[in-house]
């Protein structure tokens, strides 16, 4: 028997399985997004076919942070802004895993945006969904990367001079090749989305917009979103990069102005994920390496008899 | 044994060659039945500016690169800039010549290439010459290898030189030669070494001249390594076949060893964004169930305190190496220094733990990596090398036999999924991975992946299934469980060879060194004895958790004891005291930091200045040998 026969197991699996059958309940404010991640993500692996026990879920610090705490999979709660290096090599070491990131937009495009940046250059095959609110919940209410121009906060009282991190023209020129964003308050649009990001075969971008009811009490609720996908008035080609650009920055421009559109912007499915690029030249095993320390058959090689002699 | 060796000297140009023509020669020298040594010296440059690499050889163990040296072959630097003399690095061209004169031997002897060298530019050159009795022959290396076929052989045309000279086997050469080089250039390298050699022997008259290579014969089959290697091939026999990084001297060349190898035998090598970074992925790639590292130097491993609290709260078993250089901040970037260790002691908020160790030579370095990995998986906890610049690059001759080890791939404490259906766990299915039981800070742990094992892992403090919590009685139990560990590791490390003791047991004085300083120590310690003095060393290769049993013994069987580190503020002397508790007046200090090592007369000379000399007071006596260039 595989020492990780979780991984690739096919079975009907229902959606409580995800839910932890006891506390910690959510310490999440109410009405906070969040739960919008949370129940998306939930509804979203069992109909991927993921079972919680070859899914991994790793964030970072913060309100998000705390996904995996309510979320019954193998987790990993790193630091603030590091789920990404530690979701890349934990795919790179067994890519049966079902790896899913997560952090907020402090998390994802301040601390951690160096890392986002060559994450998605990479091209990593999992998904990584950004709770964005643009703002700092669990400091308790400063400004974010993601916060509008000239939002006030305790620590930039006069107000924010900076122009806000805009993740979705980030992403696609870092070189995502899945680029998407949706809202808590559609959730069966969130849960479509992020469906098709685990099943996308490389980095899958979610900008999940989640309303902050504490500290961001002026930000819209991300009502009336619009799904851009669906709807008619916005006629444009997710495959086109051109034109997924375009439609990226009229949207990210577009987000304080009353509209809120939200769908799937980018799709490449023809650029190879970085593990693909990585076995093309050689530098990845075609078997998880993460199987070999669990088989009793596997032959180590030695230094010894590998590289000694070039010493002599 | 200094009447009885060579110490040859190459000099030339930073990116001219220096560094692979001295390992040819050391490994040409080795397999002649001697021992080797080398010592690298070169600037934070790539091309250009002073360099050189010396190599020691002798019939017996060499361990240090010695005091001065006796044979100069000083090539040009094809890339030397600011002829002028007052330029921001000063006068280039001439520097391989006129660097290297201070520490020439009397009766040495210079080869120098005269077809890039005047020796007229260097001040006071002939009458240093005849007052030193150096033997000198300038000769036109670069012509000879212009003619020949390409420049660069000027090097081969140089050791050809040497061997006539000091009268090595040129064949010794060739055969090493045939044995690295391509057919197409290997042809006309061994022409121009066959004709500098025969050009030697006709036009100059070599008598009288007593610089000589000595004869030895090595028991077994030797090999050429350095620290990098030595750790490198250390964490592969460990199993370890995962490793990320960010490209850092001189840590470098670890990643560098690995990168190159991992492939070959379907490991994982990263180059990334950063050292944060690397180390996040060592994590990443830990938890999944594979044995990982990752490493950086000073700065870069400063980026990893983060990374490695995770590591330490997670229970994740990681390697972190770090290869120390002159600091604090960017400091000297090719210099060695020891200043890194409280770095690495103490680095990481809370009270975090992490193993330490530090080898001294090329054979530590592989037995210590292989500790290191064994301590890490066995005891879910960071583990780190600390070693530095000086180990990082210098070669010895470690018999073959010392890497004939059997490969360890354990994990560790990992249930099978069967184990993990009887394990305890969570009305919700999560497996309680941080249990407080395990009298060794233990608990077993699961892998992604496996069937019934799910579990969170976590920065924050957590209950026994991994969920946050800020419990009282969780919290007291995790972090006594945790600090359980060290205890559980200090019993394991007892008794396993990690510090040794060097020179007389009934010794008055004691010397203690770590790291890379042990080898000039111990050879500072030979001849003091033979100079009638009675002194021991202790080299001390565990330095978290501290050796405590074994350096008190040390301590207290002498009457006063030196501590020799290569920083300014006497780190390893304070750990020592703060560990052990008391003997501060017993303690004193010789410390140097001007960006060179030690060398044997130095500790020589600081023994007689502070142990033998005025009596120690609570307030050291540390005694600075004079600065360098």
């Amino acid at each position: 028997m595989s020492a990780f026969s979780a991984i690739g197991e096919q079975r009907e699996i229902e959606q409580e399985e995800y839910t932890p059958g006891i506390e910690p309940q959510p310490t999440w404010c109410p009405g906070c997004g969040d739960f919008g991640v949370l129940k998306a993500l939930k509804g979203a692996l069992p109909e991927a076919g993921r079972t919680p026990d070859e899914t991994l879920t790793v964030t970072g610090i913060g309100c998000s942070g705390k996904l995996n705490s309510y979320f019954n999979s193998y987790g990993f709660h790193t630091i603030h802004g590091r789920a990404l290096p530690v979701a890349r090599a934990a795919k790179l070491a067994n890519p049966g895993l079902e790896v899913i990131a997560a952090g907020g937009d402090g998390d994802g495009y301040g601390i951690g945006g160096n890392h986002f940046m060559h994450t998605a250059r990479e091209n990593h095959d999992f998904t990584y969904i950004v709770f964005n609110n643009e703002i700092f919940g669990l400091t308790k209410g400063q400004t974010s990367p993601t916060s509008p121009k000239g939002h006030k906060s305790k620590t930039q009282p006069h107000g924010s001079a900076k122009e806000p991190v805009r993740p979705l023209s980030l992403s696609l020129n870092a070189g995502a090749s899945f680029v998407a964003r949706t809202a808590a308050v559609n959730p069966n649009q969130a849960k479509e989305l992020i469906k098709e990001a685990i099943e996308h075969d490389g980095f899958a971008h979610i900008d999940f917009l989640t309303q902050c009811p504490t500290w961001n009490k002026d930000a819209k609720q991300y009502v009336p979103y619009i799904d851009v996908n669906e709807n008619d008035d916005y006629d444009f080609d997710p495959t086109n990069r051109d034109e997924a650009a375009a439609m990226m920055r009229e949207t990210e421009e577009a987000l304080h102005e009353g509209e809120v559109l939200t769908g799937k912007f980018y799709v490449d499915e023809d650029r190879p994920s970085y593990q693909q690029e990585k076995q093309q030249i050689g530098e990845m095993p075609e078997e998880p390496l993460a199987e070999r320390y669990f088989d009793d058959s596997y032959e180590w090689e030695r230094s010894a008899d590998m590289f000694i002699d070039d010493h002599k | 044994m200094t009447d009885d060796e060579l110490i040859w000297r190459i000099a030339g140009g930073s990116g001219d060659g220096i560094a692979s023509t001295s390992q040819n020669f050391a490994k040409a020298l080795m397999r002649s039945g001697l021992d080797v040594f080398t010592h690298r010296h070169y600037p934070s440059r790539i091309r250009g500016g002073h360099t050189y690499t010396e190599v020691r050889a002798a019939p017996e163990d060499v361990t240090s690169r010695g005091d001065g040296y006796d044979f100069l072959l000083a090539l040009g630097d094809s890339f030397a800039r600011n002829p002028q003399e007052n330029a921001y690095y000063g006068k280039e061209e001439i520097k391989p010549l006129s660097e290297n004169l201070d520490d020439l031997r009397e009766g040495g002897v210079i080869v120098y290439d005269s077809g890039l060298l005047d020796a007229d530019e260097v001040p006071n050159f002939e009458q240093r010459a005849e007052e030193n009795d150096w033997h000198v022959f300038p000769i036109d290396l670069r012509g000879m290898a212009r003619e020949m076929g390409r420049e660069v052989m000027r090097n081969t045309a140089g050791v050809g030189v040497t061997c006539a000279i000091a009268d090595i086997p040129v064949e010794a050469i060739e055969e090493l030669m045939a044995d690295a080089m391509p057919e197409k250039i290997l042809e006309p390298n061994v022409e121009i070494l066959n004709a500098a050699y025969e050009k030697v022997h006709e036009e100059y008259d070599l008598t009288g001249i007593e610089v000589s290579c000595p004869e030895g014969e090595h028991e077994e089959e030797q090999v050429l390594v350095n620290g990098s290697d030595g750790i490198a091939y250390g964490a592969f026999d460990e199993g370890c076949r995962f490793i990320a990084g960010y490209p850092m001297t001189p840590w470098t060349e670890v990643f560098t060893i690995m990168s190159k190898n991992l492939p070959e035998v379907g490991g994982i090598s990263e180059q990334v964004e950063d050292e944060i970074a690397a180390a996040a992925l060592a994590i990443g790639a830990a938890h999944t169930g594979v044995k990982a590292m990752s490493g950086s130097s000073g700065g870069g491993f400063a980026l990893m305190s983060e990374p490695l609290g995770l590591a330490e709260i997670s229970e994740t078993p990681i390697v972190l190496l770090e290869a120390a250089r002159a600091g604090p901040s960017t400091g000297m970037p090719t210099k060695p220094e020891q200043a890194d260790l409280e770095h690495v002691l103490y680095t990481s908020q809370g009270d975090s733990n992490r193993v330490v160790f530090a080898p001294a030579d090329p054979a530590e370095a592989y037995d210590h990596a292989r500790r290191a990995f064994q301590i890490a998986y066995e005891y879910q906890i960071p583990s780190i090398i600390l070693y530095d610049q000086k180990l990082s690059g210098e070669y010895r001759n470690v018999p073959a036999s010392h890497f004939d080890r059997e490969p360890n791939p354990d994990i560790g404490k990992v249930l099978t999924e069967e184990e993990i259906a009887e394990a305890p766990h969570e009305p919700g299915g999560k497996f309680h991975r941080f249990r407080h039981e395990p009298e060794d800070g233990v608990s077993p742990r699961s892998v992604p992946g496996q069937k019934g094992g799910r579990f969170l892992a976590s920065g924050n403090e957590h209950n026994e299934a991994g969920h946050i919590s800020e419990d009282p009685d969780n919290r007291v139990a995790q972090v006594d469980r945790r600090t359980r560990k060290l205890e559980a590791i200090r019993e394991d490390l007892n008794g396993d060879g990690l510090n040794v003791t060097y020179g007389p047991e009934d010794a008055d004085y004691g010397v203690l060194a770590f790291g890379s300083m042990v080898g000039t120590v111990e050879e500072a310690v030979d001849r003091l004895n033979d100079d009638g003095e009675s002194v021991k060393a202790l080299s001390v290769g565990e330095l978290a958790p501290y050796p405590e049993t074994e350096v008190r013994e040390f301590i207290e069987s002498v009457d006063r004891v030196m501590v020799v580190e290569m920083n300014s503020t006497a780190q390893f002397r304070g750990l020592t005291q703060k560990q052990l508790g008391e003997y501060g007046p017993k303690l004193s200090s010789l410390l140097k930091y001007n960006g060179n090592p030690f060398e044997p007369a130095e500790v020589v000379e600081g023994f007689h200045n502070t142990l033998a000399g005025e009596e120690a007071t609570e307030h050291q006596t540390t005694f600075v040998p004079a600065g360098g260039d």
